[in-house]
């Protein structure tokens, strides 16, 4: 493998793919069960987790170290990029779907059930006293009368810490280029601390909601967006501070040069995604 | 790792490990190619049990909940364990040769992505096993009806999720290897047509894939976790699942024809003697239809209760389909007139294509007028108009495929005789089974039903005992196979007169790796 | 060759021709096409139909004979040269402007349709017809008239596994129920449809109305019937076990006849096929016939 410079590196075979699988394997299993009443799910699904987390391990530390040995030449530094981009675009589109669900309940949906459009006997004979409205948790009042959670408090506060967060992450970004490692690591730590200091405060939130605002997953279609909108962006949060750790780690151990440092440039463009992505809920779930 | 030698000389590693741990876009390619038959092989049992019971009026053989169980299984495992599977491994094959590149860009994840799908179909497979039977809601899962599944149906969901992460890493994977693998001088106007409609596939696979996973993840948390998506008491609407799932289900469908065209592309210049007519416009055409795919999929519901201006738009985007892929089907013609043509089985299959493909884009053409499509939705119109894009569509494209491209897989040429054969019961067969299927669904036969009105039984009997012999003609595809890879003939690199590209420039057997310094392209 | 492709293809239609012949089956019907309908829509969207299906029908007729054409001229066998031309801008302009006006022109009259289609204003009358798994029930708004309407009893036994009944010898063989819906000749009739539980659909050919009926949702539909006589649909979306047991059956009567049944006078006879005056000995002893 000492050719990196001329021709293209084909990495040898490796059981971290199929370990991975299995990984996967034994997390749905246990799932399934778990949701289906079985006692062993969690059990199993613990296994699976066990697994998964090994592969990940494994994984990423062949790859640091046969990048760290100077076999990724500049081409496949290319493909992990582009690589890494559309990655982040499929999350895109994965969001889309859950901001389609919204988009189209607060448009089309409740209007409807409301009366309107064709729909005038839906509300004549079905819902007879229901108005549309949002927020709602629909016509039969599901889950029980709730408080939603306004934007001006934490949530705004939550986005000047996401935005904070992405300054000091392109600030890191700009002393590992220019090579001033000391900043590079202490703005890298500030930048995670945001982000775990924003969980905080989310976890905090959700807390707020279930025990005083009845605000569940439960009350109807409003809780429903609003939980799975909110509650996937913070598990890439959690994600994607986890990495930055991770990057953190590898710069105090001296890894990354000033023009090939691939790993943290992905995990900057993850974090600067899960920036935007809250942009979009701090607008379209909490405020508008 | 003690196979962490030089991969740079033609050394294949041996074993079971091979199998396994394996990066290299050949073997990635072959465990993808061989798996797909294998589903083949898995669905279309299940559609001949389907066909069985619809032989006469009257239960017979299966209760109606197993028949629907059959369904859905059926379609799931043709969609997303055959075709899709069958041209990642194509790509994975073919693309680094055809564009003069040593392997895929990124050959682990590459590995990922074939070994997730066995993980996935045993999932899904399983259920039949599980207390209340195997998903019975049909293929597109609506709710309401999906939610009462049984113990299968967090199966069903994380199945979905594993083969939608499968084939999101493929694609990326096809991705970049398109745009950074290229040999020098290989622009993009010179790609071969298969590699072009791989790319534009790819970018579909990407932006739908992860739609179908939010989709299902809502059901999965509206039956588990009581939120309401799909339920109207709490302001959702059953509708919405089937706005997220069109959205990913119509530019599915071509997903599975696109690098069919692109097949069909190689195929037909190579026995014509005559290059591709009209190379930029085939390209255009191809992307117009990717794109046009993304804003036309609640054709799929028109009888759900839009209103008005919806159904008007949704009509006409849909018929503006027709134009580009028109100029696919002219642009072939044109390629085959006034060339030098012969008929060995690749040319058959694609012609076959061609002219089937066009009887089920006709009938899909008619679907989209709103006012008709009232009469043929949920009938067995519609069962012959996609199973005329997908069988003699999509499936010959693969069949011809394997044919034209086997001597550079194995280095000998298959039996001949039996790929003539194999091509003619098909083609005759795959008529007897779904032509007369326009004519039960135009005179009411609903799709779906394990037991019909006794007005529809002739027709049913004349397409299952077309099934039977479409499916008992399959078995020949596999003798064809294997008379290549034990094969008699040797195969020149240049296996056909008229093949071009450069996959044709290494020898027959293909090297382990394929280029390893990239060949000049001018 | 050319001729070598001609006995595969003649092949198959003498097989689909002898197939059709052979099979035993005394009340074939062999039915090719739609159901030219008796509502005052049907006419117009079965001529859309027609027309668009001999649209469809000759360019493919079209294309098949230029393909054949090319097979018969240009044989390597027959020692043609191949040609070296590669595009012809002119060619890629007519095949994309032709298609074009032919679908623009499909789809005028289409949207016409659709706008007819859609217009439920004036109905005289509304119906209620609500989807449960496995039976539509019916509610006259205004009317006191409500009523469930199932698979009728020998239909049921007949589909039952190793029943022993052979299903031609069942008059209507999943097409007939237990109480039809009765509506007046002539007269625009609403009806409203929504679900208890799961997506139905319901259909009914000749009437050329097929609409999802959606849980918490009501979809519109109208039509109006300018004959007499008993039509027969059956639910259009799958809507689990017993989704292919579900007909639906209306009977258009005059307007003397239809009060007479709305009074409780007429009634529907499963057996009978017909209207029977409440009063008669029943000919049927059907119940209610649950899956
Ligand atoms: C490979 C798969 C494939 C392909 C390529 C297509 C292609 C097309 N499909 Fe099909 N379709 C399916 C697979 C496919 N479909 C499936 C699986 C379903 C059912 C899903 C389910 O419900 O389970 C379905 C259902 C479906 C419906 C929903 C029907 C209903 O449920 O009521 C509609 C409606 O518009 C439709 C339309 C079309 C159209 C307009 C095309 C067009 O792309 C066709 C274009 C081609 C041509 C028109 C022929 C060639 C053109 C010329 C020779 C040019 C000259 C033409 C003119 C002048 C017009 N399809
Ligand atoms: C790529 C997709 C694909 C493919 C290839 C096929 C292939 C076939 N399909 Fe399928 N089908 C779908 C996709 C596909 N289908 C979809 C999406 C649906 C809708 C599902 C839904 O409604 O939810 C559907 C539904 C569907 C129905 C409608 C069911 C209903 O609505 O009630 C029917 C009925 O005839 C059918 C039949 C067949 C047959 C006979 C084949 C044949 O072509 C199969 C031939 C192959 C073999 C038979 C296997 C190989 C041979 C052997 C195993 C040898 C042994 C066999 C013998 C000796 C006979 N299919
Ligand atoms: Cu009710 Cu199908
Ligand atoms: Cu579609």
């Amino acid at each position: 493998m000492a050719h990196a410079d001329n021709s293209y590196y084909i990495p040898h075979g490796s059981h971290w793919p199929l370990t991975g699988s299995i990984g996967l394997f034994g997390i749905m299993i246990g799932a399934s069960i778990w949701l289906n009443g079985s006692g062993i799910g969690p059990l199993v699904l613990s296994i699976g987790f066990a697994v998964l987390l090994f592969m990940i391990f494994g994984w990423f530390r062949l790859v640091i170290n046969e990048s760290e040995g100077g076999q990724y030449n500049s081409e496949v530094d290319t493909s992990f990029r582009m690589g890494m981009g559309w990655f982040i675009f499929s999350e895109v589109m994965f969001f889309a779907a859950f901001f389609g669900a919204l988009f189209y309940a607060r448009g089309i949906a409740v209007p409807w059930l409301g009366g309107d459009s064709n729909n005038f006997f839906t509300n004549e004979l079905l819902w007879n006293n229901f108005t549309a409205t949002w927020p709602t948790n629909g016509p039969d009042d599901l889950g029980g009368k709730f408080e939603t959670l306004g934007p001006w408090g934490i949530p705004a506060l939550n986005t000047a810490i996401l935005l904070t967060s992405g300054i000091t992450l392109t600030i890191a970004h700009h002393a590992l280029q220019k090579g001033s490692r000391g900043i590079l690591s202490m703005f890298l730590a500030a930048t995670f601390i945001l982000g775990f200091i924003f969980m905080g405060f989310q976890a905090y939130e959700y807390i707020h909601a279930y025990q005083e605002l009845n605000l569940t997953m439960e009350s109807g279609i409003y809780g429903s967006t609003f939980f799975l909108l909110t509650g996937f962006h913070g598990l890439h949060v959690t994600i994607g501070a986890t990495m930055l750790v991770v990057i953190w780690l590898r710069c105090l151990r001296g890894h990354f040069k000033p023009d090939h440092h691939f790993a943290f440039e992905a995990v900057a463009w993850y974090w600067h995604f899960v920036d935007v992505v809250w942009l979009f809920l701090f607008i379209f779930v909490y405020w508008l | 790792m003690s196979d962490s030698t030089h991969d740079d000389h033609d050394t294949k590693p041996t074993g079971l490990k091979r199998w396994l741990f394996t990066t290299n876009h050949k073997d990635i390619g072959t465990l993808y190619l061989v798996t797909s038959l294998i589903m083949f092989f898995v669905g279309g049992s299940m559609a001949m049990m389907i066909r069985l019971e619809l032989f006469q009026p009257g239960l017979q053989f299966i209760d109606p909940q197993f028949f629907n169980s059959l369904v859905t299984v059926h379609a799931l495992v043709m969609v997303f364990g055959a075709v899709m599977p069958a041209f990642v491994g194509l790509a994975n094959w073919m693309i680094p040769m055809m564009i003069g590149a040593p392997d895929m860009a990124l050959p682990r994840l590459n590995n990922w992505s074939f070994w997730l799908l066995p993980f996935a179909f045993t999932l899904l497979i399983l259920t039949f096993f599980l207390p209340g039977g195997a998903p019975a809601g049909g293929w597109t899962l609506y709710p309401p009806l999906v939610l009462q599944t049984g113990d299968s149906f967090p199966f069903l969901v994380f199945a979905v999720h594993l083969l939608g992460a499968s084939s999101i890493m493929g694609a990326i994977n096809i991705i970049v290897t398109i745009m950074n693998m290229r040999a020098p001088g290989m622009t993009l106007m010179k790609m071969p047509m298969f590699v072009w409609t791989w790319l534009i596939t790819a970018y579909l696979l990407i932006a739908v894939m992860p739609v179908l996973a939010g989709a299902v993840t809502m059901l999965l948390t509206d039956r588990f976790f009581g939120t309401s998506f799909f339920n109207a008491a709490g302001g959702g609407d059953p509708v919405l699942f089937q706005h997220v799932f069109w959205f990913f289900g119509h530019p599915e469908v071509y997903i599975m024809i696109l690098p069919s065209f692109g097949v069909i592309s190689q195929i037909v210049p190579a026995f014509s003697r005559k290059p591709l007519f009209g190379f930029s416009s085939m390209v255009y055409a191809t992307a117009s239809i990717a794109f046009l795919s993304f804003i036309v999929w609640a054709h799929h519901m028109f009888t759900t209760g839009m209103p008005i201006a919806g159904q008007l738009y949704f009509m006409l985007g849909t018929m503006l389909i027709a134009i580009p892929t028109g100029v696919k089907i002219f642009n072939w013609l044109a390629t085959m007139w006034k060339g030098e043509l012969t008929f060995e089985t690749p040319m058959l299959f694609a012609i076959g294509f061609i002219l089937m493909f066009a009887i089920g884009g006709f009938s899909g053409l008619m679907m989209a007028i709103v006012p008709v499509d009232y009469q043929y939705h949920d009938t067995y119109f519609i069962v012959a108009h996609f199973h005329y894009t997908l069988v003699p569509g999509s499936v010959f494209a693969l069949m011809g495929a394997a044919y034209y491209w086997l001597p550079k897989w194995t280095g000998y040429y298959y039996n001949e005789k039996i790929g003539q054969w194999h091509f003619w019961t098909s083609a005759v067969f795959v008529n007897v089974l779904f032509f007369p299927q326009h004519f039960l669904g135009l005179a009411g036969m609903p799709r779906r039903i394990p037991d019909y009105p006794t007005q529809f039984a002739d027709f049913n009997m004349v397409s299952s005992i077309g099934g039977f012999l479409f499916g008992a003609s399959q078995l020949l595809f596999v003798w064809a196979v294997i008379s290549s890879v034990k094969g008699k003939q040797k195969a020149p690199a240049k296996a056909w007169e008229g093949a071009e590209g450069l996959e044709w420039t290494l020898p027959s057997p293909a090297p382990y790796h394929s280029f390893n310094t990239p060949p000049k392209v001018d | 060759m050319f001729i070598k492709l001609c006995k595969p293809l003649a092949f198959t239609t003498i097989l689909m021709v002898l197939t059709i012949i052979l099979v035993p089956e005394a009340q074939a019907a062999w039915e090719l096409d739609m159901p030219r309908g008796v509502s005052t829509l049907s006419e117009e969207i079965f001529g859309l139909h027609r027309l668009i299906l001999i649209i469809c029908t000759i360019i493919c007729i079209g294309l098949f004979a230029f393909v054949f054409y090319t097979f018969a001229t240009c044989r390597k066998s027959q020692g043609v040269k191949a040609a070296k031309f590669s595009h012809s801008t002119r060619a890629e302009i007519i095949w994309t402007i032709i298609p074009t006006l032919i679908v623009i022109g499909m789809a005028i009259p289409s949207a016409r349709g659709i706008i007819k289609i859609e217009d439920t204003s004036g109905a005289e009358m509304s119906i209620l017809v609500t989807g449960n798994q496995w039976k539509w029930s019916y509610d006259y708004l205004n009317e006191d008239k409500f009523f469930f309407s199932s698979l009728d009893k020998a239909s049921y036994e007949a589909s039952r596994r190793d029943s022993g009944i052979d299903p031609t010898t069942v008059d209507h063989y999943l097409r007939n129920v237990n109480n039809a819906m009765v509506v007046p000749v002539d007269t625009k009739i609403r009806l409203l449809l929504t679900s208890n539980d799961v997506i139905h659909a319901w259909w009914v050919p000749e009437l050329y109305v097929k609409k999802d009926a959606n849980p918490g949702f009501i979809n519109e539909v109208w039509f109006e019937a300018i004959k007499t006589g008993i039509f027969r649909g059956q639910c259009a979306e799958l809507c689990g076990r017993g989704h292919g047991f579900m007909p639906i059956v209306v009977v258009v009567e005059t307007q003397e006849r239809y009060e007479q049944w709305l009074a409780g006078d007429l009634k529907w006879d499963s057996t009978a096929q017909q209207l029977v005056p409440t009063n008669q000995n029943p000919t049927s002893t059907d119940t209610l016939a649950a899956l």
